[in-house]
């Protein structure tokens, strides 16, 4: 029974995981290889983050009217922060709910007011993470790799269970690498499979998380988002061209939230924030709560504070997960290590594939024969 | 090799192990996701569990 579970969950998605462990390897280290085709950005104020208040820094309103006055007609959509450096993002849109394919966004050096860069659409990492994401295809994409990435779990958990009768006889970390090619790599595949077995879990249920985004983000919108925001139900979407002071609106937010730093602003009719408010996302004080994030409201025409909530269980758990997929909270050794054990999940995905190749022709019981005698038994079908 | 001949383990044997070496993974994704500098260091060493184990099994009988 446990032998089908793991032949059919894995068959189903080990194609699709190969493809996620392909594209995920260069993903690793884009924050490396973007830095390596950018060269180094010369800021004016090294070391001094945008999310902070550090005096030098310009005013967000002079960054704001800099980056829309390159993009003539547009309007703000979101301005992210840096905790380590001066620079900052600024993203734009033909309107307030411009969906992604139709945003631009611009990096700046909040302490000279210079455009670093324009952030690079159709660069061969943005190609890899479309690939890894969506498959190129939205939400269902996600969704569908968020599926596989279930199966997987199941796949993992069906492959403990088969480990327990195949190890019986075998001491802990066997590879018999001289007797048949097919007895070699079912070691591979086994020892490979339990030892990467913890890090692949918290890898492959942290992607599924990954996969619900935007359910999450819909779910935060109607439940919580609108809750703060009662009073404003019935007024109509606030235009642009009244949109007040965000330095006034920041420092207010601040006010409320004393001792946090921002990491973005969500601006009105976008996804994270009502059609009237300005949402300050605070990052938490501490390494661990930096992730967790609080939004401020703040309205957008009058820059008065309207409310802060810290978010829900399930965006947290989506904040929580997107380091632990990513691998990228531990410096570069980390990165490797993921990169290391990216490549031991490929190992167990190709030698499955190759086990169930190499007898597919053989009987179920067979099979079964196979794991429960350690591999010892290969029988011709 | 001897491994053959041997008698049937349980299951706290078998798993002993492979849990150890789960429980140090975990143990390592949480500690560098908690700060940065020695606990950065920590999760390193504990990651690094699972590739040297194997770096163990291929070593020449």
């Amino acid at each position: 029974m446990w032998y089908l579970v793991h032949k059919w969950t894995s068959l189903v998605c080990t194609l699709f995981l190969l493809l996620l462990c392909l594209t995920g390897l260069p993903l690793i280290f884009s924050d490396e290889i973007n830095r390596m085709n950018g060269g180094t950005l010369q800021f004016g104020m090294p070391g001094v983050g945008s999310s902070s208040n550090a005096p030098g820094l310009l005013p967000l309103d002079i960054m704001m009217a800099k980056a829309l006055a390159v993009r003539a007609g547009e309007v703000p959509l979101f301005m992210a922060f840096d905790n380590d450096q001066p620079s900052m993002t600024v993203t734009t849109g033909p309107t307030p709910d411009a969906p992604g394919s139709d945003m631009t966004t611009q990096i700046l050096d909040r302490s000279t007011g210079k455009l670093l860069s324009k952030e690079d659409k159709g660069g061969i990492m943005d190609f890899l993470l479309k690939l890894h994401t969506d498959l190129f295809l939205g939400l269902p994409g996600m969704l569908f790799l968020g599926a596989m990435g279930l199966l997987f779990t199941a796949a993992l958990a069906s492959g403990v269970v088969l480990y327990a009768p195949f190890m019986r006889k075998l001491a802990f970390g066997t590879l018999r690498t001289s007797r048949s090619t097919r007895l070699k790599w079912l070691d591979y595949h086994n020892l490979l499979g339990i030892v990467a077995l913890a890090w692949m879990t918290v890898v492959g249920v942290t992607g599924v998380i990954n996969t619900l985004e935007k359910p999450i983000n819909t779910l935060w919108q109607r439940n919580e988002l609108a809750a703060m925001t009662r009073e404003y139900a019935g007024k109509d979407a606030l235009p642009p061209s009244r949109y007040g002071s965000l330095d006034k609106a920041m420092a207010a937010a601040r006010k409320a939230l004393p001792g946090n730093n921002p990491q973005f602003i969500g601006f009105p009719g976008g996804n994270f924030s009502s059609k009237h408010h300005y949402a300050v996302f605070f990052q938490g004080d501490t390494p661990l709560t930096e992730r967790l994030l609080t939004p401020a409201l703040v309205d957008a025409e009058t820059g008065a504070f309207t409310t802060a909530r810290s978010m829900p269980w399930y965006n947290k758990a989506l904040s929580l997960s997107r380091p632990l997929h990513f691998g990228d909270y531990g410096g570069l050794p980390l990165k490797i290590l993921w990169a290391v054990l990216d490549l031991f999940t490929i190992v167990v995905l190709a030698t499955g594939l190759y086990l169930w190749l190499g007898k597919r022709r053989a009987s179920s019981a067979a099979h079964v024969r196979e794991v429960e005698t350690g591999g010892i038994v290969v029988p011709a079908g | 090799m001897t491994l053959r001949r041997r008698s049937r383990q349980s299951l706290g044997s078998i798993f002993a192990a492979p849990l150890a070496i789960a429980m140090l993974s975990i143990f390592a994704l949480v500690a560098a996701l908690t700060g940065d500098g020695w606990r950065d260091a920590l999760s390193w060493v504990g990651l690094a569990v699972p590739i040297l184990t194997i770096a163990w099994a291929l070593r020449p009988a």
